[in-house]
Formats: C-alpha cells, structure tokens, sequence
C-alpha cells in the first residue's frame, strides 16, 4: 500500500524502531527563541551536557521584543534578562543567534524560510505551536515544550508517539478577496478546535497547488488551532522556486540531488488516509471570528450566532461564555462590529504579500477615526522588502503605525497590547481571552479584511470599500 | 522527573472547554527563565473572579483538576504544567486533552488522565456536592476512584512505565547514541545547515 506524504518524512527519520517504544527521530532543524528555551539550556548545564549539533540549530529573538526604539535597553527588566539569558545561552553553547538589531532577526517561523532553512522532507521542531507553519515546504513541523527542546538539544532526536494522517482537500478556485487566511478559518471552524487532534493534516486540492508559498505558510500555520500535530503541503514547483537561490537551500549538485528526492514525496495515489474533509472552494467567503476560541468563526456576511443553535451542550455553553467575553449580542451582523484597533502582522500573516495587499487597500485612504492601526513586519527582511516598495509609507500616510518586525500584539507580551474592552481585528492566529492584552477582544480575519476594517472602522471586506468617499480627497 | 504511582486528593470541578494554555498562565508570565514561581499565575485572569472555582475556600488545597473536553489547546508553553503543578495540582481530569500539552504534563509527572465525559460529569457531581470527596489516581492500576465512581483508563505503556519509574527521557535516548550517530552518518548531503554561509 502506498504511503502518505507525512508517512514518508517519519519513516526517513527513524533512528530507532522498537516493540513497545515509541519510534526516536531525528531533528533536521531546530529553531530557538528567548522565551521556551532558558530552562532548557538550565537543564543541559545541570547535567553537564552539550548542543549535540549546533550546526542544525539556529535562534532568533522574537517574542519578547519591542517593537518601538529598538536601539534603546529594553525598559522591562524582566523581558531584558530574558533575552539576556539567550544571548549568554547561545553564546556559551555555540549556537547562531540573530539579536534585535540584527537583519536577519524576526519572527522565528518567518526566519527559517526566509534563511532557505525550511526544506521539504524536513523534520523541523521550535518551542513554539506554530511551528507547523513550516509544512507548507512539505516538512512535518511540530511545536513542541521546552523538555523536548532539552532533548533535541543534547540528542537531536525525539521519541514520538504515532500518528493519524487526514487529508484537508480543497478543490476549485477561491473568490475575488478570499484569501488563505479565511480558508483555514474555515476549515477550524468546520473540524473544531480538537478535530485535528493526533492527526498531522495534509492540504491537498487544486485549491492549495495554486496558493503561493506565504499563502501556503498561512494555511499551516493555523493547523494547530485545529489541535493537529502538524499541517503538511506536498512540494512542487512553486516550493522549489521559492527556495532555489536562498542562503541556506542546496547549491549545484545538491541542489539537484535535494530536489530528486523531494519529487518522491507527495503522496501515492494508492495511499489512504485515516479521515478525509472536503471543500469546496468556491463556497469560501472572509471569514472572521467571533468567540475565544478559533473555531468560533462564521463567513464576514453572518451574524453573531445564537449560543441556543448550538446542539452540543459544552459548545453551548462555550458561546455563551465567547459572547459574554466579547462583549457581543447574538443576531448582530458581523459587519456592524465596531473595533478600537486593527493589527496587522504574526507568523500567520507578517509577510510581505501580506502586507502588500494590507497597503494596497489603505492606500489613499485614511484609517477610520478613533482606530490604532498597528503594522508589525514578520522580519526585519520583510520590513527592508517593504521599505523598500514605499509600503511603510502607504501605511504611515493612512495614520496607521509602522513598526519594528516581532511577535508584537499577537501574544501581548511586549508593550504592544490592548488595554481592556478594547475590540481588534487581528491577522494573527488566536482569539483566546486576554491573548492580546488582559481584558482585550480578538477577531481573526486576514489582512484584506484587516485594512478595510482599519479605514470603515468596523468589521469589512474590501469590498464594501468601492465607495469613492474613503479615498482621501487630493 | 517526579514519579507518579499512586495519588489520593481532593478535586476542582472546572466547568469549561477549551481551556487554552493562554488563560492556564498568560504569556506576561513566560518571561521568567525558571521553572518555579508560577503558581500565582494560574488561571490569572479568571482568579480575579471571587466566584472563580479556584477562589471557592472549600476547594483550597485540591490536587487534582477536572476539567472540560480540549483541556490544555494553544499555545506550547512548558510553563502551563509549571504553573498547575507549581500550584499543587498533581493529575487533572478530561475527556480530551490538546497534544502538546499532554505530551508536556507527562515529561513533568502532571498525569493527565483521559474519561469519558459522562465520568467527568459523574465526578463533578461528586466533588460539588461534597467538596471533601476523595479521588484517588491510580497509575498502576490506571484507574480512577471516587466514592461511586470506578473508571479505567488508557495510557501508553511506555509513557507509564516512565512515570512510575520517573525515568529521564534524555538518558535513556543517550543510550542509542551510535544509532544516532549512524544515522547521522548516513543524512544525504544536501540537508541544510544552519552555520553562516560565506
């Protein structure tokens, strides 16, 4: 029988494989970042350890940083100690670091591919949830906890425990507007929060082949909202064109040999997965959320759902607890949502395509009154790309606040927070009570949807912008 | 790691789902480089709440969490375990937890136990009808007891056996070392490396 594109990547990394044990696998690369890793690093000095292969690990400061007067010390002691301690971490034990300041720096899941790092037929692993961003290059990316992150580090390997493999196939094209972020909206929306649970989902469709690689980043970094182990795309040529010439990819021979192999990964035509879901394309709208939890989603043309719809009594339950956090009635259309602040950037959406269809829709108009616009680059290469095509200036001419690249208002742990009751409309990737700032209310939405917001000042789509009358007059 | 056999204690019925490790400790607190100290950040946001269940004097001292299905979704963050454990909590309770936090309370000696929700509810019952009652986790067993409540549960016998052992992941892999090493004699040329390149 044949096998499946995930089956194919584990079954290459098999260190060990024995009765009774979980199969131990090996790690091509290991990204780092300040705020999983110092007990980690603690844990290998106890025990008098070393970095097994510095030469497959690479750290990046990223959620922790300031987005504003970056050349400055950090004002929080507590943050600046934690970066402080990955520097003299990564210092001590070997390991390449990109610092604030640095051109390379950013956030860490917009790093590794932007170095080349990210490969097909990869195992890829960071303390950090997202990591399953990096499947769209076809690797199986997982997040994992900072034990994990010790034993990667002195080991390089992991003991895993199996999984189920799902295919996510989306046939047809996506509407005018509809981008890769209202997809895995609505994907989440329609398996839950824990229908991706033990599985390492697989996005496959004619839907996906035509997705750029940023938009196939966006559609795997979010499989975890769905509780997957991973999200996987097979590689093609669109992967091999973005990856051919970056620092880190294979060169001359390599290069050939790099790409035979990854042409044998997609997955057989005889494989068979363990569950299957199937959208249509064409029936995908933005899509934006409405209660804490991802799954809480409904296309931007709905209202805010009646916890009474819901059949199930947990989920009951849980929309009467999203609404009462979110401060919304149910019957209210979703466009009539007002915001404080829109934020657009995260390892989600801080690329530059994402930021250039932000700018394209804020230019020569003006961010709605009494609304923050936030524009956090993914990178500091994003934010030079972006320079470099004048976008900051589209944003900063709109009133919008253009920033240092970071993790930023995605997680609220550096100053960039909502203050609470604050309402935003964010490209990040969770809606979780107080994820933005305590007391703070998330929608998701995309970047398109983002920056119409920004201008209307209520949840929209770009086009509900046709109207000459947001264009500032010249 | 801590061992985990056997352990008897009073419950915390937390009537939710999809607690995510967002409001298990917000990420304000992920800024500490220990792995103690977070017990105040437990449920941070929600403990402001006099009514919260954690503020309910006739639940303080519970060691065991019984919680909603999709316990523990989100965010990686070690930290959560830390926080739970760093509390006082030594096993909690679901019909479904999130991977990664599974995988974390398991290398930390937090056990998870998974029932089905009709034995959560049986459980809260009991506990808030009589906030005293006993619930005893029973690894070797892999069984969970209460006064009218008696359900097995399922956990990998690989994980168990490292638990009851409080065994050291990193150890015991050391013990493969040539076949890592082997292994890593034989990765085609072409992966990448992370060194800068000239």
């Amino acid at each position: 029988m044949g096998r499946t594109l995930a089956e194919k990547v584990w079954d290459d990394h098999v260190v060990r494989r024995a009765e009774g044990e979980p199969d131990l696998l090996f790690i091509d690369l290991h990204l780092l970042h300040e705020v999983t890793s110092p007990q980690a690093f603690d844990g290998l000095r106890l025990a008098g350890r070393k970095v097994r292969r510095t030469d497959l690990t690479i750290a990046t400061e990223d959620h922790n940083t300031p987005t504003l007067d970056i050349d400055k010390p950090i004002a929080d002691p507590v943050s600046r100690v934690q970066l402080e301690t990955l520097r003299a971490n990564c210092a001590e034990f070997g390991v390449r670091l990109h610092s604030l300041g640095d051109v390379e720096q950013g956030v860490v899941h917009v790093v590794g591919p932007q170095l080349g790092l990210t490969q097909p037929g990869t195992t890829v692993v960071c303390g950090d949830s997202h990591t399953s961003t990096h499947g769209a290059f076809g690797a199986l990316a997982f997040g994992i906890g900072t034990s994990q992150v010790e034993h990667v580090l002195a080991t390089q390997t992991l003991p895993l425990a199996p999984f189920k493999t799902m295919a996510i196939t989306v046939e047809g094209e996506l509407g005018e507007g509809v981008t890769a972020k209202d997809l895995i909206l609505a994907v989440i929306a329609k398996i839950g929060t824990g229908g991706g649970q033990g599985y390492v989902l697989e996005y496959r469709g004619s839907a996906i082949r035509s997705l750029s690689m940023e938009a196939r980043m966006t559609v795997c970094n979010m499989s975890i909202e769905a509780g997957a182990r991973a999200g996987m795309i097979a590689p093609d040529e669109t992967t091999y064109a973005y990856l051919e010439g970056r620092d880190h990819a294979p060169k001359g021979g390599d290069w050939d040999d790099a790409v035979a192999y990854w042409n044998t990964l997609a997955t057989d035509e005889d494989a068979v997965f363990d569950a299957e879901v199937f959208i249509d394309a064409a029936e995908l709208t933005p899509f934006v959320t409405w209660g804490t939890n991802p799954g809480q989603g409904a296309p931007l043309g709905a209202s805010v759902p009646d916890p009474a719809s819901f059949e199930d009594p947990q989920e009951r339950t849980a929309a009467e607890n999203a609404l009462r956090y979110m401060g919304l009635t149910a019957g209210t259309p979703l466009r009539e949502v007002k915001v404080d602040a829109v934020f657009v950037g995260s390892c989600t959406n801080g690329r530059i395509e994402d930021l250039r269809a932000a700018a394209a829709i804020v230019e020569g108009r003006k961010v709605a009154d009494g609304v923050r616009m936030l524009v956090v680059p993914g990178s500091v290469r994003v934010a030079l790309q972006a320079i470099d095509e004048g976008l900051d200036k589209v944003f900063t001419a709109a009133g919008a606040e253009w920033r240092h690249a970071g993790c930023s208002m995605c997680l609220g742990m550096n100053p960039d927070q909502l203050a609470p009751g604050e309402r935003c409309a964010s490209t990040s990737n969770r809606n979780f009570e107080g994820r933005q700032g305590k007391g703070g209310r998330t929608h998701l939405v995309s970047p398109q949807v983002a920056a119409a917001t920004a201008v209307l000042g209520h949840l929209a789509s770009p086009s509900d912008l046709t109207d000459a009358q947001q264009l500032v007059e010249a | 790691m801590e061992k985990f056999t056997t352990h008897t204690g009073r419950a915390v019925p937390l009537r939710r789902s999809n607690v995510d490790t967002d409001q298990i400790i917000p990420a304000h607190w992920l800024k500490k480089v220990t792995r103690t100290g977070f017990e105040d950040g437990l449920f941070e946001a929600w403990r402001k709440d006099e009514g919260f269940v954690l503020n309910q004097p006739q639940y303080a001292g519970a060691s065991v969490l019984v919680a909603g299905p999709e316990f523990g979704t989100g965010s990686s963050r070690e930290h959560a375990v830390w926080a739970l454990e760093n509390y006082g909590f030594r096993a909690v309770i679901s019909s479904r937890f999130a991977d990664i936090f599974r995988g974390n309370s398991l290398k930390n000696g937090l056990l998870t136990v998974i029932l089905p929700q009709e034995t959560v509810e049986q459980i809260w019952a009991l506990v808030e009808a009589d906030p005293t009652a006993e619930i005893t986790v029973d690894l070797e067993a892999r069984e969970v007891r209460a006064e009218g409540v008696s359900a097995s549960f399922e956990l990998d016998e690989n994980v168990r056996w490292r638990l009851l052992n409080g065994l050291d992941d990193i150890s015991i892999t050391l013990q493969q070392e040539s076949e890592i090493a082997a292994f890593e004699s034989a990765r085609p040329a072409f992966k990448p490396r992370t060194q800068p390149v000239g």
